[in-house]
């Protein structure tokens, strides 16, 4: 009997503390990766439109739940006490007002969203002193491949990024679609084969900023992430250095061999990229890669049939 | 001999399906044993498989769509807990299951419950609203019904034999080319749905056609009730609208039958097109769903606020605005694919002018409720609950309606929140609500009231408890369809929303238990004036259920909420009721197995296609065109019914009617 009160008494406590540690988790770590945490001006800017659009509609929306739950709550049946005009179906002034509340909002938001994709165009080049860093992006199945053209080097599933200076994406794809994402950065754009398309983000803060693919992609698509690494501009060239040194070289064949599928690859640095390599990928005078056919159930392939 | 159909398809080292299919094909044994041993087959046969009844068509169409919830929400729980066991693991559903249950979830609760469920309603209330006896092409009526059913059944025949799409609810090429995806999936998904969207689009044809010409005497476009104007802008959505679906399914197939190149990577195919055509579809279709709701709504709110319909007319415009406007913003579900700041800005533009109809209709209704009596009966309850949730939904549309918030939000679960918001807070809690609502009509007693209001709070909490997480997992970084994942950040709101998940399984397990306790006490709960809500509309002012020509004498009617004035002015001289008609014969639509044999044969035609066994594929196509035939050479279309045969059905509605009216005057 006693032993087992204890128990569950024990079970009580060890529940309580689960509790708190997922309420302590969701506080401190709730920002890691969120949109709302911008690391570049792409994504505050994004940010900033995101919180006035909100902040413009919930001054709309929240009185109108409210008058929801009061007009039902108040017009009850059994109030006594509450008007009823069973007749009252029609009225100009309301009218008006019930098609200018929306409309207007919608105006003020119309601007916003009219100024703000302009001026976040994700293919305008940010202003800045210095020249944007170029970095050329592949979708492989199921990994990152990212290209530095002017320093001839690349890494796969690991974007190295020097603090405060912007950079200039051209991305592709060796497949299929996938989303380049880097939450804190800003500015998901897809990647497409045969199509190049256009980003430009800046880190302004050091520190690593994760990176994932949002488009879904086939069975590896869940593990197409990758971590964004800011540094200072000295950590960036040593890295670069560090790249330059790799033994591992990025010519067509050793990018055929990378196309293939794969789940969970580690970070990897080549040397020597071959040059072009980036628009003979995007241009399919390399063949696609062969895609998210290697994994499921082993029938149904033409491939043995026909 | 097979095509590629060996034994291998069937999954046997897979558990879960095996299981599933086990437990759904003993039920159906079950059932039908019982029918044959209780000797209801041919009950069944002549009374509704090859009924051409709107009615009965229509509580098919809703049976199909609740049915069909079960498995689609099954799908749903099975991610929801995948993902709050997949912290750092694989979880119990490895990709290519998760990937199939993802896609087969979405399929299967746009086409086979969204899509029923509004359809079945439109038909059962529109004939009944608009006074007459029956749509315009009865039979025409039982073909879309059974063609919709035969989808359903390949998508879900492809949990066995073979497998689903593993691509999303909406393939994208090129993942879904033949190259990429080798398998029969994708092949399932096209299939069923150009055997259903041809049921659809003739379903929406019967429809306006029935709306536009079908009238009762009296009843002009500006004294339809506002169910009928939605329905009509819904119908006429789906005449437009569906056709490119047709079409670009139909694309996509001769890409992976023939090797055509519409959407390939190579030979000049574009992906990109495939994306802009489904969703010229795609987002129509969300209006197709959502603006029969609103028409549910504005019936049970008026109707439980004991009071007209506020703005009428406003109403019949933003509704028909809706219509025209939703045509012009499908851009909007693909920002990121750097269509540049001018086209965005457009598309962002007139996405944000779809929100003022929709607001002005939010406003309407609630100067429905200020200034009458307002009544908590479960349909009322699921229309302030749509009131509260779907405005929240309608703002985090508008919000990824600007481009540069989109650039942040594409894609994750922030818009899964959103289109759950407003699919369930909207489209589903209509259908509930509608559901309830008519449900006497159509059966003759009402659903239990405890375990309907049960429902509503546990759906209502459900909905909060399970989708709120994902609104901030979308703006933590999380994207749709991970199958795993390992951001600790995450994981806390993962399982918050599995909790939700279990709170609305139990709003499921009381709507069964709803329909369970109602049925034993339906005696209770009987309707027996066919007026159980003190309604306003014609379809009160006909028995519960209604005999097969619906209105003994065609309603004549002099002005807006027709059955409410009758109402008026028989309370004002308290016997209008007495006063009989002179009644004829009338005649009603023949029963014809044409719907019946056309799905069946359509079934065939699907599975040989998708299998690629051609003799059978030829075979299942002529068996359609020959019923087709057989139907078109029938010499009798109809059949009378007696004068005398209507006068008593009509009689013994009369007679309980007047004695609640003389009941309600003393």
């Amino acid at each position: 009997m006693v032993a087992r009160r204890f128990a569950g008494r024990h079970r009580n406590r060890s529940a309580s503390r689960v509790l708190a540690l997922v309420l302590t988790t969701m506080l401190v770590t709730g920002c890691r990766g969120s949109v709302l945490d911008p690391a570049g001006p792409v994504a505050d800017g994004e940010r900033l439109i995101l919180m006035d659009a909100l902040g413009i509609m919930l001054v709309i929306v929240v009185p109108t739940i409210l008058t929801t739950l009061w007009f039902a709550w108040w017009f009850r049946a059994s109030n006594g006490a509450a008007l009823y005009r069973p007749t009252w179906v029609y009225s100009d002034k309301l009218e008006v007002v019930v098609w200018c509340i929306p409309a207007l909002t919608v105006l003020f938001l119309g601007g916003l969203a009219w100024t703000g994709s302009h001026k976040l165009d994700p293919m305008r080049p940010l202003q800045s002193r210095g020249s944007p860093l170029e970095v050329q992006v592949v979708s492989l199945d199921w990994k990152w491949l990212f290209i530095y053209p002017n320093q001839h080097v690349a890494v796969v599933n690991r974007l190295m990024l020097p603090v405060g200076r912007p950079v200039h994406f051209r991305l592709t794809s060796s497949s299929v679609m996938n989303v380049f994402f880097v939450p804190r950065l800003g500015g998901e754009i897809y990647t497409m084969n045969g199509m190049v398309t256009e980003l430009n983000l800046q880190a302004d803060r050091t520190g690593k900023y994760p990176g994932l693919s949002a488009q879904f992609s086939g069975d590896g698509f869940a593990g197409m992430s990758f971590d964004t690494e800011v540094t200072s501009g000295s950590s960036f060239d040593q890295f670069i250095e560090q790249a330059r040194a790799a033994p591992a070289k990025l010519d067509d064949t050793t990018y055929k061999s990378l196309a293939r599928p794969s789940e969970g690859d580690p970070v990897q640095l080549f040397s020597n990229v071959s040059d072009g390599l980036f628009e003979n990928i995007a241009s399919r005078r390399l063949p696609p890669g062969e895609g998210p056919t290697s994994t499921g159930r082993p029938y149904g392939s033409t491939a043995g049939e026909d | 001999m097979f095509g590629r159909l060996t034994w291998q398809a069937i999954p046997w080292s897979e558990p879960v399906p095996l299981i599933a299919a086990g437990v759904v094909g003993l039920f159906l044994l079950a059932v039908i044993s019982w029918v044959f041993v209780k000797g209801y087959a041919p009950y069944l046969w002549r009374e509704w498989i090859t009924s051409v009844d709107h009615k009965r068509i229509g509580v098919m169409y809703c049976l199909l769509a609740l049915v069909m919830l079960l498995r689609g929400f099954s799908d749903a729980a099975m991610m929801r807990s995948q993902q709050a066991l997949a912290f750092h693991g694989p979880g119990y559903l490895p990709p290519d299951h998760y990937d199939q249950i993802f896609s087969a979830h979405g399929t299967i609760m746009i086409f086979f419950v969204a899509m029923p469920f509004v359809i079945g309603l439109m038909n059962f209330v529109v004939p009944l609203q608009l006074g007459v006896r029956d749509v315009a092409f009865p039979t025409l009526n039982s073909v879309s019904f059974w063609l919709a059913a035969s989808g359903a059944l390949l998508v879900n025949v492809s949990l066995v034999v073979g497998e689903f799409a593993r691509t999303g609810w909406l393939p994208y090429p090129p993942l879904s080319e033949l190259q990429y995806s080798p398998g029969v999936g994708v092949d399932y998904y096209l299939w069923s749905l150009q055997i259903s969207g041809a049921g659809t689009l003739l379903s929406g044809v019967n429809l306006v056609t029935t709306i536009l010409k079908m009238r009762a005497p009296g009843l002009s476009y500006t004294r339809m009730p506002v169910f009928c104007w939605t329905a009509l802008a819904s119908n006429l959505l789906i005449v437009a609208a569906f056709p490119i679906l047709t079409a670009v399914t139909a694309m996509l197939l001769l890409d992976r039958y023939l090797g055509f190149h519409f959407f390939t990577n190579e030979l000049g195919g574009n992906p990109m097109m495939f994306v802009n055509l489904i969703w010229a579809w795609g987002h129509p279709e969300v209006y197709i769903l959502i603006l029969p709701a609103f028409g549910v709504f504005s019936e049970v709110i008026a109707t439980f606020s004991r009071k007209p319909l506020f703005g009428y007319r406003s109403m019949v415009a933003a509704t028909m605005a809706i219509c025209v406007l939703s045509f012009m913003v499908w851009l909007h579900h693909f920002f990121t694919m750097g269509a540049g700041a001018d086209v965005n800005g457009f598309f962002g533009i007139m996405t944000m002018i779809i929100a003022v109809p929709t607001g002005v209709k939010v406003y309407n209704w609630l100067f429905t409720m200020y200034g009458g009596k307002v009544h908590f009966s479960t349909p009322m309850l699921w229309s302030i609950g749509f009131m509260v949730t779907f405005v929240i939904g309608g703002m985090t549309g508008v919000l990824m309606a600007i481009p540069p918030a989109d650039f942040v939000l594409h894609n994750s679960l922030f818009l899964i929140a959103h289109f759950h918001n407003v699919i369930i807070g909207g489209v589903l809690f209509g259908a509930f609500a509608g559901y309830t609502y008519w449900f006497p009509k159509a059966f003759g007693f009402q659903l239990d009231e405890r375990w309907g209001k049960c429902a509503f709070w546990l759906w209502f909490l459900g909905f909060y408890t399970a989708f709120m997480p994902l609104y901030v997992l979308g703006l933590l970084g999380m994207t749709r369809r991970m199958q795993h994942f390992d951001r600790p950040e995450w994981y806390p709101w993962v399982l918050v929303a599995g909790a939700g998940a279990v709170l609305i399984t139990l709003g499921i397990c009381a709507q069964v238990i709803q329909l369970a306790v109602s049925i034993r006490n339906r005696a209770l709960l009987a309707d027996l004036t066919g007026d159980p809500w003190d309604g306003r509309t014609l379809e009160w002012a006909t028995a519960s259920p209604p005999p097969a020509f619906n209105f003994a004498v065609l309603p004549n009617v002099t002005g807006e909420e027709p059955y409410w004035g009758m109402k008026e002015r028989a309370r004002a001289l308290a016997h209008l009721l007495t006063t009989e008609p002179s009644y004829e014969a009338i005649s009603v639509p023949r029963n014809s197995p044409t719907g019946v044999v056309t799905a069946f044969f359509g079934v065939f035609l699907g599975f040989a296609m998708i299998w690629r066994i051609y003799w059978l594929a030829g075979l299942g196509f002529v068996g359609i065109y020959a019923a087709f035939v057989v139907f078109a050479w029938r010499d009798r279309s109809e059949e009378e019914i007696s004068a005398a045969e209507v006068a008593r059905l009509d009689r013994s509605n009369r007679m309980m009617r007047s004695s609640v009216l003389a009941e309600e005057a003393s």
